[in-house]
């Protein structure tokens, strides 16, 4: 995602130019700008796409309950506007789902980097990949129509996992993100110089030393991008989790087993549902919305730093 | 998800290390080497065991019957139903969605790249907004439709929407793999167009560019195909609607496969999720083909260099 | 030639090309002549309960007169109205009365309106077809489980003669209609109901899940219930005077009480002036019968037959 050759040289094309007027040249320039500006215009339209509405909702409810409430009731006549439950259940499917992508992914990047052979890269690679362009509502339904019936089959005990749980939702968003967290482990494996490995297998290491002493160590900002890039994958997903996670948000809950709605489950199903605009419960999506923003903003924002910091050190 | 120009990277072959490690703790090292392969063996196991469920879930289904007719919601009609609408609606909203992000997308990675100087302030900003923009939630641009393209600009709930709100999602993606087609180009031909006199636009459009257009198509195609698989921001534009008719005009209503599918769930019969796996392969055969294009011709591009 | 160019060039040609053809092809608003072919669009928004009746009439009509575009929303009864209201769309779906708040709303904005019965319904209350203890509750009985604050938790708390098993709770998130509905004639309130039970719009979440739980409990529209009848059980409501079992005769007779209820949809006089949206609401009145059955619904009284063709002729005339 990040390239790893030099840029092109904007100073270079001026000199010659210079005396020389050119207005197409100008004009072309102009376009240009114009078409960078969207992105800027993107993101300005989304602050103030959920900025508006969230204020409105905050002159109603206070900040401290809204952070600190273990009830999110906005629809029921009792309302409630407490987000933790919300923000548990992103976090229990999230960390379900870290605990697939991260082993799977990670070996798979160590294999492809370290051991495998050209021939069998060109196989791999795509596979990997192939996995990351499935849409999401596909997971969605193969976790609620092939894998939940498995788990319920198979689970011991007593309470079997309801139709809709965090535990199926969470594992199909493991495997979702498992191309993102083997992509970018990967690309900063392979970043690290020939140098270092040469030096320990010259000291007599085995490869799976080299793999795990040296390389990963050195890869280790990248790695952690990776990891962290996956955990914004995670939290922001949403056809998944409406599909397969629940829309129970009345308390916090913890047991993966049951039906939960994280953040985007609400957003999604509310929205599809159409509260009046204006209304506090409409307002509500928009407060979610931007709680979901700030967090996904952030860890992304680490996210890059981690990747410069390792590209810098070896490039 | 694009995957970074992984051109050459250190080749040491696994010689070495087995080399060096004869006869000494090969064991551990044989368990750590299966232990990654089963990493990899896992991961195949599940998208194949994926494709091959969903295909037998929709093997009934999958006949022409699903592209020539319409859903669907009587029982009794249920053996006869399709998806036409859902899929004259993604292929609407990809040709929009295509017509849209493209040009701009690849117009400013051009600036980004060729034009701006990286020392100036709103230009590393810019970098960074872009890059920002790619982490953001699906389901966020779809608020950010709602509230700005379908109300504030009133276009409603149309194609028209879906398409600008699906290109603001995928124009990130379409910058970044532009931007490192275009890096990919060497210096030196840049250099040998100035040394003949050429404008920097001339250089740009006539050397540059097509140079990078593998690289470019690559990054657009997997830019549309995750644009096509997406059923998030669509949700919240109020696309989960009965719909028997194709869009005729930007500002039709429509569906499309992935709302489709996503309707059909919440139906209890056994048919209805028939259904949805056909149109799921359906789907599938579309994204898995855009994305096979797209991988071909990145390994084509890599071994030219 | 420059390759770029040149596929730039088909690319921009391609979309103008694109853009142009549905330009030209683009709906205009309706075509006069009654009984020729219309065109032109119907909206049509509101109850997911009412829905699949108006999707049938959509389905049905369509082989009648195919160049018109009918959608059919499922944005629930509330937001139906909402929308309604503001005049975006033509008729809207909606398994409760309109509400003088929502009415006030639509005179406000200058939308006058009919309200037509289309269909019946029997909320039903549904159980594992498992459950052998369950037969019938009474209307005090389903209070205690589902009122606001609830402690209801096992089985034997609403019976002592049930089992000691926790009660696995589904039913409509709270944007339905039903919802409204259930909980204003049970609870004595709308909307006031307990919070910790599964909650979804997507009936085959309600199906699997009281299907797929011994101990499950859940409410819906008596549609939902037929179509998968082989898995539920349909529980006896008693109000005072017997147990009652939800069915076509039961709510038609009127004994099926207080859970028995009317379907309805309400079509603007602004809807109605345009001549798609006229003939499909005739079409829809006109096979009722055939929509009701196309759709598994219970269908009309005889005398709500009359009332109905009555009341849509009002409308057309003002």
């Amino acid at each position: 995602m990040v390239a790893s050759t030099k840029r092109a040289d904007p100073a270079a094309g001026k000199s010659l130019r210079r005396g020389r007027r050119r207005p197409l040249d100008a004009s072309v320039k102009v376009i240009l700008v114009l078409a960078a500006l969207v992105s800027i215009v993107t993101t300005v339209g989304i602050i103030i796409a959920l900025g508006g509405p969230t204020v409105g909702f905050f002159r109603q409810v206070s900040i401290a309950d809204f952070f600190t409430g273990t009830s999110w009731t906005p629809t029921f006549a009792q309302k409630a506007y407490g987000v933790l439950p919300l923000v548990a259940a992103t976090l229990v499917a999230t960390g379900i789902a870290l605990l697939i992508a991260v082993p799977l992914g990670l070996g798979s990047a160590i294999y492809l980097a370290e051991y495998a052979a050209p021939r069998s890269r060109k196989v791999l690679k795509p596979i990997i990949e192939m996995l990351a362009g499935v849409p999401t509502v596909v997971y969605g339904f193969v976790a609620l129509f092939a894998l939940n019936p498995i788990l319920q089959d198979f689970w011991p005990g007593e309470q079997k996992p309801a139709f809709q749980n965090l535990l199926v939702a969470g594992i199909a968003m493991g495997v979702m993100i498992v191309p993102t967290v083997a992509s970018v482990s990967e690309d900063a494996m392979s970043a690290v110089p020939r140098g270092l490995r040469e030096g320990a297998y010259a000291l007599a290491s085995s490869k799976m030393q080299v793999s795990t002493r040296v390389v990963v160590p050195a890869a280790i900002s990248g790695i952690v991008a990776a990891v962290v890039l996956g955990i914004s994958r995670a939290i922001g997903e949403t056809m998944i989790v409406t599909m397969a996670g629940g829309l129970v948000s009345d308390s916090i809950k913890f047991n993966p087993i049951e039906s939960a709605a994280t953040m985007t489950a609400f957003i999604a199903n509310i929205s599809s549902g159409d509260i009046p605009v204006g209304s506090l419960e409409y307002d509500s999506v928009f407060a979610v919305g931007s709680l979901l923003f700030v967090m996904t903003f952030a860890l992304n924002a680490l996210s890059i730093r981690m990747v410069r910091r390792f590209r810098e050190v070896y490039e | 998800m694009i995957s970074s120009t992984l051109t050459d990277r250190p080749s040491i072959t696994t010689d070495t290390g087995a080399a060096l490690t004869r006869g000494r703790r090969r064991g551990g090292e044989i368990l750590f080497r299966t232990a990654l392969q089963l990493c990899l063996l896992i991961v195949s196991t599940v998208l194949v065991a994926l494709l091959a469920w969903v295909l037998t879930k929709g093997w009934n289904r999958l006949d022409a019957r699903l592209w020539e007719n319409m859903p669907s919601s009587l029982v009794s009609r249920l053996d006869t139903a399709g998806v036409q609408s859902a899929l004259i609606g993604t292929l609407w909203i990809i040709s929009l969605t295509a017509a849209i992000c493209l040009p701009i997308g690849i117009l400013s990675a051009i600036y980004l790249e060729e034009y701006a100087d990286n020392n100036r302030w709103h230009n590393r900003m810019l970098e960074l907004n872009i890059q920002n923009l790619a982490g953001v939630p699906s389901i966020i641009f779809g608020i950010l439709g709602l509230g700005i393209v379908a109300r504030v600009l009133g276009l409603g709930f149309s194609v028209i929407t879906a398409a600008i709100v699906l290109s603001l999602l995928v124009l990130p993606v379409v910058i970044i793999a532009t931007r490192e087609a275009l890096r990919a180009v060497p210096q030196s031909t840049r250099h040998a167009s100035y040394a003949l006199g050429a404008t920097k636009w001339q250089t740009v459009s006539r050397q540059v560019l097509p140079a990078a257009v593998p690289g470019i198509a690559t990054g657009a195609i997997l830019a549309l195909s995750r644009a096509i698989g997406e059923a998030a921001p669509l949700l919240v534009l109020g696309a989960v609607t009965f719909i028997t008719f194709n869009p005729q005009g930007l500002d039709d209503k429509y569906t499309a496969l992935p709302i489709q599918i996503y309707t059909f769930i919440t139906r209890p019969q056994e048919e209805y999720s028939e259904l949805a796996a056909a149109a799921i392969v359906l789907l599938l055969g579309i994204v898995l083909l855009m994305n096979s294009i797209a991988i071909f011709l990145r390994n084509r591009f890599e071994k030219r260099r | 030639m420059n390759r770029y160019l040149l596929s730039r060039r088909v690319l921009v040609g391609t979309a103008v090309a694109a853009l142009a053809l549905a330009g030209c092809s683009s709906n205009a608003d309706s075509d006069t002549g009654a009984g020729e072919a219309l065109s032109g669009d119907v909206s049509v928004d509101g109850s997911s309960t009412v829905a699949p009746l108006s999707e049938a009439a959509a389905t049905l009509y369509k082989e009648d007169q195919a160049r018109v575009n009918v959608s059919v929303g499922t944005s629930g009864t509330g937001g139906g109205f909402e929308k309604f209201c503001k005049g975006e769309i033509d008729i809207s779906d909606a398994s409760r009365p309109i509400k003088d708040e929502e009415k006030a709303a639509c005179e406000a904005a200058g939308v006058t309106f009919v309200e037509l019965v289309v269909a019946n319904d029997a909320l039903t209350v549904v159980a594992n077809k498992e459950n052998s203890f369950l037969d019938c509750l009474t209307t005090d009985q389903l209070k205690k489980i589902w009122e606001p604050n609830s402690k209801v938790k096992n089985w034997n708390e609403v019976d002592p003669s049930f089992p000691a098993q926790p009660i696995a709770l589904f039913g409509p998130g709270t944007d339905s209609g039903t919802f409204d509905y259930f909980t204003d004639e049970i609870n004595g309130e709308e909307g006031a109901s307990r919070t910790d039970y599964t909650a979804s719009e997507n009936d085959n979440v309600l199906v699997q899940g009281i299907s797929g739980s011994k101990n499950g409990l859940g409410y819906f529209g008596y549609t939902y219930y037929e179509e998968n009848a082989s898995k539920l059980k349909a529980v006896k409501i008693d109000s005072g005077s017997g147990c009652v079992e939800p069915s076509k005769d039961n709510v038609l007779n009127g004994t099926y009480k207080p859970l028995g209820r009317s379907l309805f949809i309400y079509v603007s006089s602004a809807g109605v002036t345009k001549p798609q949206v006229s003939d499909f609401v005739t079409f829809y009145l006109e096979n009722i019968d055939d929509i009701v059955e196309a759709a598994a619904y219970i269908p009309l009284s005889d005398e709500q037959k009359t009332k109905l063709k009555s009341d849509f002729e009002t409308l057309k005339s003002s």
